[in-house]
């Protein structure tokens, strides 16, 4: 193969890097909500595009790109409180399916609300001027913008890490995520904080759409593709798992790249391969605990 | 958007009761078509096109400008004053839905012809179903499978460019103009394989070198995978064969990765759609080709004609270049039905084969062999700014003369020359 | 639906007298609606993919209600009768009877291959590992372009004439062809309604309703799960053929992810875990979409709504919710 140097394959290795900050950003979103209300969100990849859509918005209204970083989770988060409270609440109970089968319905109206809204084709979204351009970090020239998605997405994820790391609130979602009915039992009104962790997954989703948009620009199909991909995210490092979705979103960043690199072609199948290969090894994923779904 | 059909899912007692009676009747008679198919009835275009899904925004545009060729029959004082009706049905986007859709218009709506699609796929599934029953097809978008001999049949006719022809006529310009070294980036199905060949057998004689072929999956959204690697083969051409969507991503990343800097970006197809849904940035100077634009009605009198007609109708908006395809693909055969003066399958067949029109763009005709419309190229260059109006997108910088030299040989197609 | 289901709970004798009917007769209400069912109708094809579609969710339910096993990758096993199906007349130009075996034996193949690696995972995951297989499956038939067209999927399955027994049927008359399929799916259905009142059917049930005591009484329950898997995939794998006959192409998208949430939708639309219901979801989802999308391009957003007030208002699902306001 020509052209086949260190340099490229480093430079290779940060564009995974950059892809899986999104992945990372997607699925930390997704393994919250299941970790915490053993629901697989498959509306997840519509927040990921309202997000999109919102940012859209809010320039069109002469807004800026860094007041969409703020404004974007907020909005989105809000749009998933709504959800939980109304549509997914009443389901609590009825067993693991029913959840999964209403966001799945659900996914198909927003989109097509998106639709409505917004018409069918797809819109340019210009990456900010300041981050416009390539800089040169050693190994190459590497787009400041993607540069700048893997460091948002470290920014987020050291929040959040403090955030239930440091917090009483953080704790209890912890404490949640373990045992609901101990924590119950402890006098905590679970369904709030139940409540407030969807919320919090839906804004991290509206906000990595928001970072993707200037990447591919927007289309109301957008969150069909990374949801199927986030799956699997989420499933190699264990449904529920924070730091799981971390390094299997770089993991699948990298090994698509990677394989972008040497079989292209092999891109897609590549990361179904590698969820299908984690699954019969070790079921529960690289962090997942056994024993979760049985 | 409202079909423009009436009362398709009313269902009366009365036509209740003749179905029923009609189907025991005559489930096992070949003359049932016949006999429903009264003299004086319209004459019925179905037009299955993708309204919803990704290219909704060109299926709609493709309606459009069937209207206008169905208002343009209509006043011409139609087939010996039958008129003419389009029945508009969405495929999805999807073979399967084609398929239905296709069996809904000839079983139910007992079509006369059908005109549409807008996928390879969905085409090939079309003209599956309307080849085994007798009924004209007209296909208006890009394949070069649907002239093999396998696919083809005498009922086929295929009103769109090829990826042979599209891809062949932007290489002999682009070749000798920036550069023999050239890298592909390719949607890994037929589609771009075929762009591919295209390419190569164009570049063939002009001593072209391809330094690497890259295939990435359908419905692709990160490029940045697989740009460096294209840069480091430094390049003269870049040809970025896939479409829609996957093509306005890999423009946009391969401008903000500067490649645009260092090579020269070809596109066998600009989309009019595609260039207004992804902005003037990433598209800026790359060169395409396409059937239609519609600012070549300053030189060409039928363009302008029917910019105009177009326009009027469909509030000053400009027609898109798949949009065209459906005025073209309806257009032909109506104005063939209308010189053969019958409906008979066979003798419309022999009419359109006899056609030599020029509705929209200058002239053509269908082959013989593969009923593949012999026509023009356009050589596009995207613009950075437009200067007249939203519209103004493209400039037209070369067109390739119609001839029957650019398309694969009948021979090479399986026909019998 | 509401004042369908309200004239069906008023607790009458009448209707209890009319169910007893229905109940005993219930072969013969079958046949007839089935007679009729395409003549009421927008349209034959539409008839026949209710039909088909309708199987192919009988097929899923056996797994997903019988047994309680959500598959997100059925579109594997309906998909791989399809192909196989149609690549037995296309490339061998085998007779359609032999293809439709073709095609039951490549789901059932192709469901013991996914089923034996799938069905020692469960709950979520046994969702996701059928979706990731099935996604893999996908690529299989999309890569092998020689036997499978690739992206521009098979052609040329036409079969003209159907000869049972001496009799040749008019495959392309739109009526002929819907009853000769719809001869293939009152079989399958019958077949399937002996095998769950067959004592493996008590089997099955007694490994959903608690897979303890259905070990501890000595039953083999993955053997059982994955005898089940195969015989779902026989059923989507009739189902893919007789789809590819209908159609007379198999396209690629008949394996998309969609297609396996699509069977789910439509199962739990008419009611997991019932005979017909199934049945019942495919016909009201695709008179949905036929019918909305006849007044909008949005119909999307309508079937998706009607999706989400179902699960949230009739798990049961439509068929479910008759069922039980009638032995209520």
């Amino acid at each position: 193969m020509s052209g086949l140097s260190f340099d490229l394959i480093a430079l290779q290795l940060f564009t995974g890097l950059a892809l899986g900050a999104i992945y990372v950003l997607f699925a930390i979103g997704l393994s919250l909500i299941f970790g915490m209300l053993t629901v697989v969100n498959f509306a997840h990849g519509a927040f990921y595009m309202v997000g999109a859509y919102v940012g859209l918005f809010l320039l069109s209204l002469g807004g800026n790109f860094w007041l969409c970083l703020v404004a974007v989770p907020l909005i989105v988060g809000t749009s998933g409180l709504i959800v939980e409270r109304f549509l997914i609440r009443p389901l609590y109970g009825r067993g693991i399916d029913y959840p999964l089968l209403l966001t799945f319905g659900l996914s198909y109206v927003m989109v097509e609300l998106i639709r409505i809204a917004f018409g069918k084709s797809g819109y340019p979204f210009d990456t900010p001027e300041i981050l416009q351009g390539a800089v040169n970090i050693g190994v190459g020239y590497f787009p400041l913008y993607r540069l700048f998605v893997i460091g948002i997405a470290a920014v987020v994820l050291l929040g959040l890490w403090l955030f239930l790391e440091r917090t009483s609130f953080g704790l209890i979602i912890r404490a949640g995520a373990r045992d609901p009915q101990i924590v119950r039992v402890l006098g905590v009104n679970v369904s709030r904080v139940w409540l407030f962790v969807f919320g919090i997954g839906s804004g991290i989703a509206g906000l990595a759409g928001l970072l993707a948009a200037p990447l591919q620009g927007v289309i109301p199909e957008m969150g069909a593709t990374i949801l199927a991909e986030a799956f699997v995210v989420t499933v190699v490092g264990g449904m529920g798992s924070i730091g799981g979705a971390v390094i299997a979103g770089l993991l699948v960043g990298v090994v698509v790249s990677m394989t972008s690199l040497f079989a292209p072609e092999m891109a897609k199948v590549s990361i179904f391969a590698l969820m299908a290969i984690v699954l019969l090894i070790r079921p529960q994923g690289f962090f997942g605990r056994a024993g979760l779904m049985s | 958007m409202a079909k423009k059909t009436t009362g398709s899912n009313s269902i009366s007692r009365r036509r209740l009761l003749t179905t029923a009676s009609a189907g025991a009747v005559l489930a096992a008679s070949p003359f049932r078509i016949n006999l429903l198919q009264a003299q004086e009835a319209t004459i019925k275009v179905g037009f299955p096109v993708p309204l919803t899904g990704p290219y909704g925004t060109e299926a709609q545009d493709q309606v459009r400008a069937a209207e206008v060729a169905i208002a343009e029959f209509n006043e011409g004082g139609g087939l010996n004053g039958r008129k003419a009706e389009l029945l508009v049905r969405d495929d999805k986007l999807n073979p399967g839905e084609a398929a239905t859709r296709t069996l809904e218009l000839i079983e139910k709506e007992k079509v006369n012809f059908i005109v549409g699609s807008l996928s390879a796929s969905v085409q090939l599934a079309v003209n599956n179903v309307t080849k085994e029953r007798g009924i004209i097809y007209n296909s208006i978008s890009q394949s070069d499978e649907i002239n093999e001999i396998k696919d083809f049949s005498k009922y086929t006719f295929h009103e769109a460019l090829t990826p042979h022809l599209t891809a062949g006529a932007v290489g002999r310009y682009a070749f000798p103009k920036f550069g023999k070294k050239v890298a592909f980036l390719t949607a890994d199905y037929a589609y771009g394989h075929e762009m591919v060949r295209g390419f190569q057998a164009a570049g063939k004689t002009l001593g072209v070198e391809t330094l690497a072929d890259i295939r990435h999956p359908l419905g692709t959204t990160d490029f940045s995978a697989l740009l460096p690697r294209i840069q480091a083969l430094k390049p003269d051409i870049l040809i970025i064969n896939n479409f829609g969507r996957d093509q306005q991503i890999a423009l946009k990343q391969a401008t903000d990765f500067g490649m645009k800097k260092s090579m020269k970006l070809v596109a066998p197809i600009l989309l009019y759609t595609g260039r207004l849904a992804a902005g003037a940035q990433a598209f800026e100077g790359v060169i395409g080709g396409t059937s239609y634009y519609w600012g070549i009605e300053d030189k060409v009198a039928s363009a302008k004609a029917f910019n105009d007609r177009f326009r009027k109708m469909h509030g000053g908006k400009v027609p898109s270049d798949y949009g065209a395809l459906g005025y073209a693909g309806v257009k032909t055969l109506l104005m063939g039905a209308k010189a053969a003066g019958t409906l008979d399958t066979d003798k419309v067949i022999a009419a359109v084969e006899a056609l030599k029109y020029d509705y929209y763009k200058g002239p053509e005709y269908y082959r013989k062999c593969d009923h593949q419309a012999v026509q023009s190229v356009l050589i596009i260059e995207s613009k950075s700014k437009p200067e007249k109006g939203e519209s103004d997108v493209f400039n037209v910088v070369a067109t390739e003369e119609p001839s029957e030299q650019n398309l694969r040989t009948c021979e090479a197609l399986g026909h019998k020359s | 639906m509401n004042e369908l289901s309200q004239t069906l709970t008023q607790p009458s004798v009448a209707s209890a007298g009319w169910f007893d009917f229905a109940k005993r007769h219930r072969a013969i209400l079958a046949s007839i609606f089935v007679l009729v069912f395409p003549l009421v109708m927008p349209f034959t094809a539409l008839a026949v993919n209710i039909l088909i579609y309708g199987l192919f969710a009988v097929g899923f339910n056996l797994l997903f209600g019988y047994l309680g096993l959500l598959s997100f990758g059925h579109a594997a096993l309906f998909g791989t009768g399809a192909y196989l199906c149609g690549i037995a007349i296309v490339h061998f130009g085998w007779s359609w009877y032999a293809a439709i075996v073709m095609g039951i034996l490549g789901g059932a193949v192709m469901a013991a291959g996914i089923g034996a690696l799938a069905i020692r995972t469960r709950g979520i995951y046994f969702a996701m590992v059928t979706m990731a297989l099935s996604q893999c499956v996908f690529y299989l038939f999309y890569q092998a372009v020689d036997w499978t067209g690739g992206e521009n999927g098979l052609r040329g399955i036409n079969v003209r004439t159907i000869d049972i027994l001496g009799l040749k049927l008019d495959f392309i008359n739109p009526l002929t062809r819907y009853y000769v399929i719809a001869a293939f799916v009152i079989l399958a259905l019958f077949v399937l309604s002996r095998i769950l009142a067959s004592p493996f059917g008590a089997v099955i049930e007694a490994v959903r309703e608690n897979e303890a005591r259905a070990r501890a009484s000595g039953y083999d329950v993955t053997r059982t799960r994955l005898i089940t898997f195969i015989l779902s995939g026989a059923f989507c794998g009739l189902a893919g053929a007789l789809m590819a006959l209908h159609l007379s192409i198999v396209p690629i998208e008949i394996l998309h992810i969609e297609t396996s949430g699509m069977v789910v939708m439509m199962s739990l639309l008419g009611g997991m875990g019932t005979f017909f219901g199934p049945f019942v979801g495919a016909a009201v989802f695709l008179l949905l979409e036929n019918l909305v999308s006849i007044w909008t391009v949005h119909w999307q957003l309508i079937v998706g709504a009607v999706f989400v007030v179902c699960v949230l208002f009739f798990p049961a699902g439509i068929w479910g919710t008759i069922l039980k306001r009638i032995n209520k």
